[in-house]
């Protein structure tokens, strides 16, 4: 009786540390890894690699891509966009942007370099690469995207109409997920994307590796599965309702400084 | 001159007013296309949706009255007793597809209802956007009255609430008759793991 009175907390004070200790370490070695290598930095490589990489009928990289800045800026480019084009005349995120260099500079057909921009874990997108590698390039930058132009304040009152706008087999809009506080989808928290304090972590974060797809993953296909998902058809891809959907998204994340590409649960 | 300048004024702000949702449905129409099950008509709104785009889904309660009547008529109740297999329920429950353009036609659909909702004690990970239904039978019961109602209510929550974020099932054609009573069955059935 004695024993067990002495047992008792010896266990009950032992048992919980060791384990509080081993989950620890566990999480401390993760965290390291990942600050060590981010797997986001393998696209980065490849994204470099496509970018200076001569492709399509005139035989030329994108390296006189002009993201905004100028040809070949890639500098605090990402932070930027999306913004108004004047050559294209219409407001451009970056992979719609990345399209249209694909076009104007390559000479490609427009059809085959969107042919297969989302990619898989075997096989990530040339889009994707390229993402990783020219978001990179803006980290510690604040996020300022266009919100001048007449183009782009049209984009974001767009987008914010297309937020709530319900429709589809299943009556949802962006709302019926990410609409509310605190809640969730099976175990996955869901950011209220038109309140800046929500907004702010995603726009500063994307585009992201995401680990439990090993998939290298970007704002359009975010939107693309959203609307997947929403049971809606598939919108173009770079097409104007992307694009002001992720207007609205970056507004209203605006002014944090951007640390991605990051890594996704 | 005076004129001119108050005709400025009024028009001025229309110029910046947010597009309406018939402007939305044209930008999309536009810009989507049909893909595997998913048609272009689907981003057409019904009168609910715009009705609830509109009004942010605060409609006034007239007209919230009114739909609500409307979507009860499209509620086809089965005769006897509503009250399914809460086995079948429960898979139904955990399955989260149907009518997405990756899912193929014809498969049976799930409900999602864990996406939203915590039912069965034994499933960890549960959505919070719908109340929790744990237990929803053993504070409830188990009669005709409720049976009728949440067989009506998984058919079409908007007969009961205009602008619930609840997709009609039965009246989507996402899930079948047998497949609600089946549900009806995890929620009140006294054997089922939601009321233990």
């Amino acid at each position: 009786m004695r024993l067990a009175a002495f047992a008792f907390p010896l266990v009950f004070f032992f048992v919980p540390s060791a384990l509080a200790q081993d989950s620890s370490r566990a999480i401390k070695r993760y965290r390291e890894m990942v600050a060590e290598g981010s797997p986001a930095e393998l696209f980065e490589v490849e994204g470099e690699a496509l970018w200076k990489k001569p492709q399509g009928p005139n035989k030329v990289s994108l390296e006189k891509c002009d993201l905004g800045g100028g040809p070949g800026v890639l500098k605090g480019a990402y932070a930027r966009l999306p913004r108004y084009f004047k050559d294209a005349d219409r407001v451009m995120d970056l992979e719609t942007r990345l399209l249209h260099c694909m076009v104007t500079l390559q000479g490609r057909k427009r059809a085959e370099a969107a042919a297969r921009v989302f990619g898989s874990a075997d096989r990530p997108s040339e889009m994707e690469s390229l993402s990783a590698y020219i978001a990179a390039q803006s980290r510690g930058m604040e996020m300022a995207p266009g919100l001048s132009h007449p183009k782009e304040k049209e984009a974001y009152a767009m987008g914010r109409a297309l937020y709530f706008y319900r429709a589809g087999a299943w009556d949802f809009s962006c709302m019926s997920c990410h609409g509310e506080e605190g809640k969730r989808i099976r175990m996955q928290d869901l950011p209220v994307l038109y309140k800046p304090e929500h907004a702010r972590a995603v726009v500063s974060t994307w585009p992201a590796y995401r680990v439990s797809t090993s998939q290298f993953i970007t704002l359009q296909w975010r939107m693309n599965n959203c609307y997947q998902q929403m049971r809606m058809p598939e919108p173009d891809f770079g097409s104007d309702t992307t694009v002001a959907l992720i207007v609205f998204l970056t507004a209203t994340g605006k002014g944090e400084p951007y640390r991605g590409p990051g890594n996704k649960r | 001159m005076k004129r001119i300048f108050l005709i400025a004024v009024f028009v001025a702000p229309s110029a910046l007013a947010d597009p309406t949702a018939q402007d939305v449905q044209k930008l999309m129409q536009r810009d989507f296309h049909a893909r595997g099950q998913a048609g272009m008509d689907r981003v057409v709104q019904d009168a609910l949706q715009r009705l609830c785009t509109e009004s942010r889904d605060n409609p006034p309660a007239g007209a919230a009255k009114a739909i609500e009547a409307d979507q009860m008529k499209t509620i086809v109740f089965p005769e006897g007793s509503l009250i399914g297999d809460w086995r079948r329920g429960e898979a139904i429950a955990q399955n989260g597809r149907g009518l997405q353009w990756t899912d193929k036609p014809g498969d049976a659909a799930g409900g999602s209802c864990y996406n939203c909702h915590q039912l069965s004690p034994r499933e960890p990970s549960f959505g919070t956007i719908g109340p929790s239904l744990q237990r929803f039978g053993k504070i409830r019961g188990s009669g005709p009255e409720l049976q009728k109602y949440v067989y009506g209510k998984i058919y079409n929550a908007k007969a009961y609430n205009a602008c619930s974020q609840m997709p009609r099932l039965g009246h989507s054609g996402t899930l079948t008759s047998e497949q609600i009573k089946d549900l009806v069955g995890l929620l009140l059935d006294p054997a089922s793991p939601v009321n233990q």
